[in-house]
């Protein structure tokens, strides 16, 4: 029996001079814990530290405390009056009893759902056994990125919320050893490269306290739109963020974030380019989910999802600009 | 919003055919249901099996001596040390078995996740973590688990045939010959497989989660090499089987070694992982049909071609042909069968076994006929009703099949219908509908029961049967308060213990069928004592009369001629007479002994219509609306009835878009072995469903006129959603499940 030691931390200071591993709503880590995929020796619970309040900005902006649960975020009055990607993309995940569990920070975190990952029966998974190859490779791989991959891993990042915040530029506060830091989410989460291990910027004992939106850009909409095999319950196959504002007929501001196709919550700067000042028209969209997904890699069974998330961006940007 | 309809055949009083809530539902609601694994004896210690990770080898060497040290390890059993168990005698129907190769026979591996070994610990915590400490080295080879069963150069076997269909399909005017496709499917009943074994002396007690008590006693008896009477099996409720609990696998015999070794009472509880492994699955079909047809659309030649997977120890025949010969009217046809052999555990008879499979092949292809014909898909049916069996030439007992493709046409606003391909339009949405006919077999087999009536005022019932959780507690208590008079709450239905009369296995919809003459008897026979004693008891205010002229209503006791509130309340008399109850004890035969049904086809029928809301744009495609018609006799308990045929429609939505098992093509490992990976339909998947039972009684099946409703809600639901399908996006899928990679192909882009 993997044995391991549990304490609740009162205290940013206690947390994080802990040492141990953080544990959130455990929807995550006790999972891959029974799996025997994840190994901690330690667990520090963080639910008790006083960070669980959303608070609107002097700014304008939002801040929401890493240790919301992902049902209050999404039901939060600001969050589903100005941010309603967010609250869309939260309630698109999961079920509601997972969502009673899971915090913001824990959500940020949440590991992948590849299959060979989250079987220690498997030795090879560079995730897991950096060098020891990629089991999902050649193997059951419908679910599996088709941006960002590399050779070594393919796994898809599985998280909705991260989505609706790349699309809304959020900003990660952290804290541990090196102090308070902050990230742009684009710059928070890594491309698997040749060290899948490695998946975001945190260094090891850095506590994520806060995400920051900043203030939502007035005058525009905003969309998250989430497609997959069943009704509910169920990881996305293909997902759209899309913020967009459009004056005259033409696209003045877009943001267009992509879920369930790449290894990251996937940003498409292509596809907003080519639609910056353009009509707002369905072949400009149509354009706009080309270039998103221009350099597609896709492996032997997940070819459909190209197409998919390019359906996925036409639909999410129509709904936007109507 | 659901809805139901049943029109009780008996009369308006009757509590049979009433919608009645099932009388077991406050206990499991209140957590109260005692399920296997809820069954904690003192000093139970916990068994947990190790998998074999690869699909196809054998072990070349097994090291426990890690694991046998571990905190709270009693024991490490494995193919080297585990002691004489025998195999159950072949093909003896009263102890089946559904993998033949007992756990443990020889080094050999036979697919992913067999047992090589088992733990037994202290604590589950304890077994656990040891069997992760076994280390097995394997000789390993590539596991034969490939999705595609043709080419296949082995042996058929004719199933049925009649006419020269080869020479009548050559000659057809319009003619279809297709291949289908339905894959691996995992029972996943909520509550997993689980066994507490426990030994005291040379008896042993089972606490099982099992759809036959009986037949579970009869297999460990063999299997264990003690006799039957010191076997007990115990199945109080089941969180459903759906199949894969009718017979015993691996892990029982496992359990009751263990605890034979260790004397103490051990408890194995399947993960749901070793669910998609170890116990069983409706294997991989695939069906080439050919019909061929007039101009006019009557059907000259149906053949059926059927093969489907089967695992390296056992031959397990799907039966695709189920259905085939009888459901239409044909002068040509062929039905054969083959299996194919591939690493992966034994398959297992899953809800409508057979006909499920092959009702998608063959509706599917009379779509597609209709299609061909340019011809309504109803009328196509109605066209070629069967007036007769025309596979053995026997009448039916009961065969309603055109008035359910009628009143479901008429439900569902079937007329309103435009066949083009994407011709219908709703809210931005294209609609498709389709539909399908439905079958599944009536049977009744041999029950006993005893019914008694108690000095405390009671009625009580016995039988080994179980109740997997549709409903039979509540058609053992209907029976009895219609014979006495009493209400639900002076009535106790005792099963799932093989100390009773011996009842049914729980499977192909035959339970109500089969308990009704036994418990109707049982009570009739309680009854006729209870009068006798009352004619004969002195003092009493009936004493001296014919028992004849006797009645039990209301649980009173009266004359005849007298009403209820005159007579006396049946525990009175049997105070009087100092006894502590009387009982009756019937046994009932197998449908196949009695002359009633001599020469007659029986089944059940039904008709599916299915609307799919189809969004282009995004390929989103949603079951929304299902009218079912279902023909299975006279409905018992029209509550329990739709409930059954609800479920099996969103089970139907899962097969048809949603369910496969998926094996890793290098080691055969069920890689989408959980609840996330593996989709069932949720709420949210289902659709409105209108349930209409037409409530035919079948006479020649009981004196009920009841037949089954367990499957044949199943039955016929893919490929009307296939069907609709088609309708709505032109595209035809003949392998499931129906997948947006296969719906990105339509050609209708907007809606
Ligand atoms: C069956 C199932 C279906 C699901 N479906 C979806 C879905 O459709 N869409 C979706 O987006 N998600 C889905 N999820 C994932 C779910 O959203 C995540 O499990 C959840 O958000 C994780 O939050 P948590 O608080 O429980 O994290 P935990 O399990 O507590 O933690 C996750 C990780 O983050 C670390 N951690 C937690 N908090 C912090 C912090 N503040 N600072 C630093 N490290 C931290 C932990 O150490 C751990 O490594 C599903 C999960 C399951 C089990
Ligand atoms: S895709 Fe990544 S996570 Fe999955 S097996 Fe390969 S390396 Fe491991």
């Amino acid at each position: 029996m993997q044995s391991f030691s549990y304490s609740k931390a009162q205290t940013l200071d206690q947390a994080t001079a802990a040492g141990g591993r953080f544990i959130g709503g455990g929807t995550t880590l006790v999972d891959l814990m029974k799996q025997g995929v994840e190994t901690p020796k330690m667990l520090v619970d963080i639910t008790g530290l006083p960070l669980s309040s959303v608070e609107t900005q002097p700014d304008g902006g939002l801040m929401i405390g890493a240790m919301v649960r992902n049902s209050d975020l999404a039901h939060h009055e600001a969050v589903k009056a100005q941010y309603a990607v967010l609250s869309q993309a939260l309630l698109s995940g999961a079920s509601p009893q997972l969502r009673n569990m899971a915090t913001t920070g824990g959500n940020l975190l949440q590991r992948t759902r590849c299959p060979y990952f989250r079987d220690p029966s498997y030795s090879n998974c560079n995730k897991r056994n950096p060098g020891s190859g990629c089991a999902a490779i050649g193997g059951h791989n419908r679910m599996m990125a088709i941006l960002g991959t590399s050779e070594d891993c393919i796994a898809t990042h599985p998280s909705d919320m991260a989505v609706a915040m790349t699309v809304l530029e959020a900003t990660i506060h952290v804290e541990g050893p090196k102090g308070k830091r902050t990230f742009e989410i684009a710059d928070f989460y890594k491309l698997p490269g040749t060290a899948p291990n490695v998946e975001n910027a945190l260094e090891p004992g850095e506590l994520i306290t806060h995400v920051t939106l900043p203030a939502p850009r007035k005058g525009s909409k905003q969309v998250y739109l989430k497609l997959r095999d069943r009704a509910s319950y169920e990881f996305a196959l293909a997902s759209a963020a899309v913020v967009a504002e459009t004056s005259g007929g033409h696209i003045r501001y877009v943001r267009v974030a992509l879920g369930g196709v790449g290894t990251r919550p996937w940003r498409a700067h292509e596809a907003e380019a080519a639609l910056m000042g353009k009509p707002a028209t369905a072949a400009h969209f149509r354009a706009a989910a080309e270039a998103a997904l221009k350099d597609a890699k896709p492996q032997s069974e997940n070819g459909f999802k190209v197409e998919l998330a390019k359906r996925c961006i036409v639909r999410a940007l129509t709904t936007a600009t109507a | 919003m659901e809805s139901t309809t049943a029109s009780a055949a008996g009369s308006p009083h009757s509590i049979i055919g009433r919608p009645v809530a099932r009388i077991d539902g406050p206990l499991k609601t209140t957590g109260i249901a005692q399920y296997a694994a809820d069954f904690h004896l003192p000093g139970t210690v916990h068994a947990v099996p190790v998998q074999a990770t690869v699909g196809n080898g054998a072990i070349r060497s097994l090291d426990v001596s890690a694991a046998r040290s571990m905190p709270g390890v009693l024991d490490v059993i494995h193919h080297g040390n585990i002691e004489r168990i025998y195999r159950a005698v072949p093909n003896d129907p009263s102890a089946t078995v559904s993998e033949t190769r007992p756990p443990f026979e020889d080094n050999r591996i036979y697919y992913w996740g067999q047992y090589v070994a088992l733990i037994v610990a202290e604590t589950l915590e304890q077994a656990t973590a040891a069997a992760t400490a076994v280390i097995v080295e394997y000789s390993a080879e590539t596991p034969s688990v490939s999705g595609e069963l043709e080419p296949f150069a082995g042996k058929w076997q004719t199933v049925s045939t009649r006419g020269n269909v080869d020479d009548a399909f050559a000659a057809a005017a319009v003619k279809v010959d297709q291949t289908y496709v339905t894959p691996v499917e995992t029972h996943n009943p909520i509550e997993l497989h689980a066994t507490v074994a426990s030994w005291a002396g040379d008896t042993v007690t089972f606490y099982e989660s099992t759809q036959g008590v009986v037949n579970h006693r009869n297999a460990m008896a063999q299997i264990l090499g003690v006799p039957r009477e010191n076997v007990t099996v115990v199945t109080k409720f089941l969180g459903s089987g759906f199949g894969g609990k009718l017979f015993p696998w691996s892990h029982c015999a496992l359990a009751a070694v263990a605890s034979r070794r260790l004397q103490r009472p051990v408890k194995l509880v399947v993960t749901r992982t070793m669910m998609f492994s170890n116990v069983g699955h409706r294997p991989l079909t695939e069906q080439r049909f050919r019909i061929g047809a007039g101009a006019a659309g009557k059907l000259v030649a149906l053949r059926q071609d059927a093969l489907n997977h089967t695992s390296m120890v056992d031959n397990f025949d799907e039966g695709c042909g189920e259905a085939t010969p009888y459901l239409y009217s044909v002068p040509n046809l062929t039905v054969t069968s083959a299996l194919v052999q591939r690493n992966v555990g034994s398959p297992m008879a899953m809800r409508g076994p057979g006909a499920v499979p092959g009702l998608f092949a063959m509706e599917s292809a009379m779509d597609e006929l209709a299609v061909a014909l340019k011809m309504d898909p109803v009328e196509l049916r109605l066209k070629n009703d069967a007036a007769i069996d025309e596979s053995n030439g026997q009448k039916f007992s009961s065969r309603h099949l055109r008035e359910c493709l009628e009143t479901g046409s008429a439900k569902f606003g079937w007329s309103k219908r435009t066949p083009g391909v994407g011709s219908m339009r709703r809210d931005g949405k294209v609609l498709g509908w389709g539909m399908a006919a439905a079958s599944w077999g009536a049977y009744r087999f041999g029950c006993s029961t005893t019914v008694e009536l108690g000095a405390d005022g009671k009625a009580r019932a016995r039988c080994a049967t179980q109740d997997v959780g549709t409903g039979l507690y509540t058609i053992f208590a209907q029976v009895l308060s219609e014979k006495t008079g009493l209400p639900f709450e002076r009535i106790e239905v005792l099963l799932g213990d093989t100390t009773m009369p011996e009842g049914p296995l729980s499977g192909g919809s035959w339970s109500t069928a089969t308990v009704l003459p036994a418990v109707a008897g049982a009570a009739d026979n309680a009854i006729a004592s209870l009068l006798q004693i009352a004619a004969t008891t002195p003092g009493s205010s009936l004493s001296g009369a014919d028992a004849k002229t006797l009645r039990l209503t209301e649980g009173r006791i009266h004359r005849s001629s007298d009403a209820p509130a005159r007579g006396v309340p049946f525990e009175s008399v049997l105070a009087s007479a100092r006894l502590n109850g009387v009982s009756g004890d019937s046994t009932s035969g197998s449908a196949f002994e009695d002359p009633k049904a001599k020469g007659l086809s029986m089944h059940s029928f039904g008709a599916q219509f299915v609307e799919v809301e189809w969004d282009p744009e995004i390929a989103r495609l949603r079951v929304s609306r299902v009218v079912t018609v279902i023909d299975a006799g006279r409905i018992i308990n029209p509550r329990a009835g739709a409930n059954q045929i609800k479920g099996a429609v969103v089970m139907g939505v899962g097969m048809a878009l949603l369910e496969e098992t998926v094996y890793d093509p290098r080691n055969g490992q069920p890689i989408n072995g959980n609840l996330a990976d593996y989709l069932v339909a949720t709420s949210p998947d289902s659709p409105e469903i209108d349930v209409t039972f037409l409530d035919y009684p079948d006479y020649a099946l009981n004196s009920y006129g009841a037949r089954g409703i367990g499957e044949i809600g199943l039955a016929g639901v893919a490929p009307a959603i296939a069907s609709a399908v088609y309708h709505a996006t032109g595209v035809r899928v003949r392998k499931l499940p129906i997948r947006i990679e296969d719906l990105l192909q339509s050609e209708i882009r907007e809606a």
